[in-house]
């Protein structure tokens, strides 16, 4: 009886798998209205940030990370940011967040836009795309849950994906610095 | 002679027995040579084997023969046996010398005076750029339509932007594969005017089927009226309509993936739209150029192609006909 009950709980395991390659082509009319801002609650007082939109629940399988990362080049976030090591806008993978670390912010973040720099995507970039674009950016401080990181990296040269990197840590909100101005 | 008479009697846009190009002409005889040859070998197998089935079958009571020494048997079975054995290996080294011949023959286009043509596959288009010169002032970029003058020597570089795609024109040349990080060159020469279909011949994802283009081959004076009219910017928009559709475009998401010469719009993602009405099929040969089809494309492209890079683009019908009466006026 033992070795049955092992194995029905080895494979029962491997359903926790499911989800990781899920993918979803047709997003539907629904789901691909523009992403157009984020309601913002009233009062952000306290330890809560405020929280942007209800994510979609499939933003985390590597699926979508892989699309995140396809898009992170297309749309040119490559740009600014460069691979992650940042250039003219700030780096993503360390620990330091600017405007909140978690997928509902840097969504916040991509569609809203951020000054000194960072362009409003709103209405340029269907909405699931930018979660997608979200988790990408999450994983590069190596965010993602283990099962979820790919063990090589999509592109041609035989190094760890930067989705697998070690895990940083970030801490409370970072408030920009604010550069004092001149006495007049 | 046989093949002169064969050829007419498979007319097509997409097949290799109806040749339009000399390597496609040395491929078809190569085909037909080592058709014929184990076509008849294969009726004479089959009939010897059904001889020897049928011969004492039908006689009642037949005995099989125990097996028996006999000399005069045994050299009349070592002739023929050897002689079948001679014929094959003939036949063999006379497929083998065919077979060089035709890869011989394929490879040897003079390439001097050769029209150069970039082709970039990536998952699912194609990708045509005309370095004509060398001149960056005067590259033309098209996607899925590879316009050809008739009669010239068309180099093809190819190479992949992707994963590994295959050029195959079959009624043109063989097949030729594009690989991520490496150049290729396939030279062609069509001397048929006419439009000929081609196809992705080496499996690359989920729409590898919704893979196709045109080869176009015209007349001198044809290709280079064409290449004149590419290279001018999109035409400015006359109507209120086609105004406000340019504005659409520009400020959804066409504008992430798209160029359009002329406007702001340039990005290399997806398709050079430029000249979008002067094609004759959308999404890779999956559809015809129509308002209708182009409309639904627009709107939900996945319900079409799934796994297409397109995404849907909802918005308010008037914008998508305005936008429509935009890219109409895109010859």
């Amino acid at each position: 009886m033992r070795p049955m009950l092992v194995s029905i709980l080895l494979l029962g395991s491997l359903l926790t798998g499911c989800k990781r390659e899920q993918r979803v082509f047709d997003p539907g009319a629904a789901g691909s209205q523009p992403a157009n801002g984020t309601v913002l609650s009233e009062v952000a007082a306290g330890q809560q940030p405020p929280k942007g939109n209800q994510p979609n629940p499939i933003a985390e399988s590597a699926y979508a990370v892989a699309e995140g990362k396809r898009f992170y080049q297309a749309y040119n976030c490559v740009g600014c940011h460069a691979n992650g090591g940042g250039a003219i806008g700030p780096a993503l993978m360390d620990s330091e967040w600017i405007y909140g670390s978690s997928l509902e912010q840097i969504h916040s973040t991509i569609v809203q836009g951020r000054p000194n720099g960072m362009p409003s995507y709103a209405g340029k970039i269907p909405d699931y795309q930018v979660w997608e674009i979200a988790a990408y950016v999450r994983s590069m401080s190596g965010q993602l849950p283990s099962d979820v990181a790919p063990s090589r990296s999509d592109h041609m040269p035989m190094v760890v994906p930067e989705q697998s990197r070690p895990q940083e840590h970030p801490g409370a909100e970072h408030p920009q610095p604010v550069v004092s101005e001149p006495s007049r | 002679m046989i093949f002169s008479f064969i050829s007419p009697m498979f007319p097509g846009h997409q097949t290799p027995l109806s040749p339009v190009g000399p390597q496609a002409r040395h491929i078809e005889h190569n085909l037909l040579l080592i058709f014929s040859i184990t076509s008849i070998v294969y009726v004479i197998v089959i009939a010897v084997l059904a001889y020897g089935v049928v011969r004492n079958h039908a006689r009642e009571g037949f005995v099989p023969h125990t097996l028996v020494e006999d000399p005069e048997i045994e050299r009349k079975a070592t002739w023929i046996v050897g002689a079948a054995l001679g014929l094959t290996i003939i036949l063999l080294l006379v497929m083998m010398v065919s077979s060089f011949y035709t890869s011989h023959s394929t490879a040897v286009l003079a390439q001097a005076q050769a029209i150069k043509i970039d082709v970039y596959g990536h998952q699912w288009w194609w990708e045509v750029e005309y370095p004509i010169n060398e001149q960056p002032y005067r590259m033309v970029r098209t996607a899925n339509e590879i316009h050809v003058p008739v009669g010239a020597v068309v180099t093809i570089h190819a190479t992949s932007r992707d994963v590994i795609h295959s050029f195959w024109a079959p009624n043109i040349h063989g097949k030729k594969d594009l690989l991520p990080g490496y150049e290729n060159d396939l030279t062609i020469q069509v001397d048929q005017p006419g439009t000929w279909r081609g196809q992705c011949a080496e499996f690359c994802g989920l729409q590898h089927a919704h893979m196709a283009f045109d080869i176009v081959a015209q007349s001198r004076e044809d290709f280079d009226r064409w290449y004149e009219q590419q290279l001018s910017p999109a035409p400015e928009p006359a109507s209120s309509q086609a105004i406000h559709g340019r504005e659409v475009f520009l400020t959804h998401a066409c504008v992430m993936c798209h160029t359009i010469r002329g406007t702001t719009a340039g990005a290399t993602v997806g398709p050079d739209l430029t000249h979008l009405a002067s094609r004759s099929m959308i999404a890779a040969g999956t559809l015809k150029n129509t308002r209708g089809n182009l409309a639904g494309w627009i709107s939900n492209a996945q319900s079409i192609k799934p796994g297409v890079r397109m995404p849907p683009n909802p918005m308010p019908s008037s914008d998508l006909n305005d936008l429509l009466a935009y890219l109409e006026t895109l010859r």
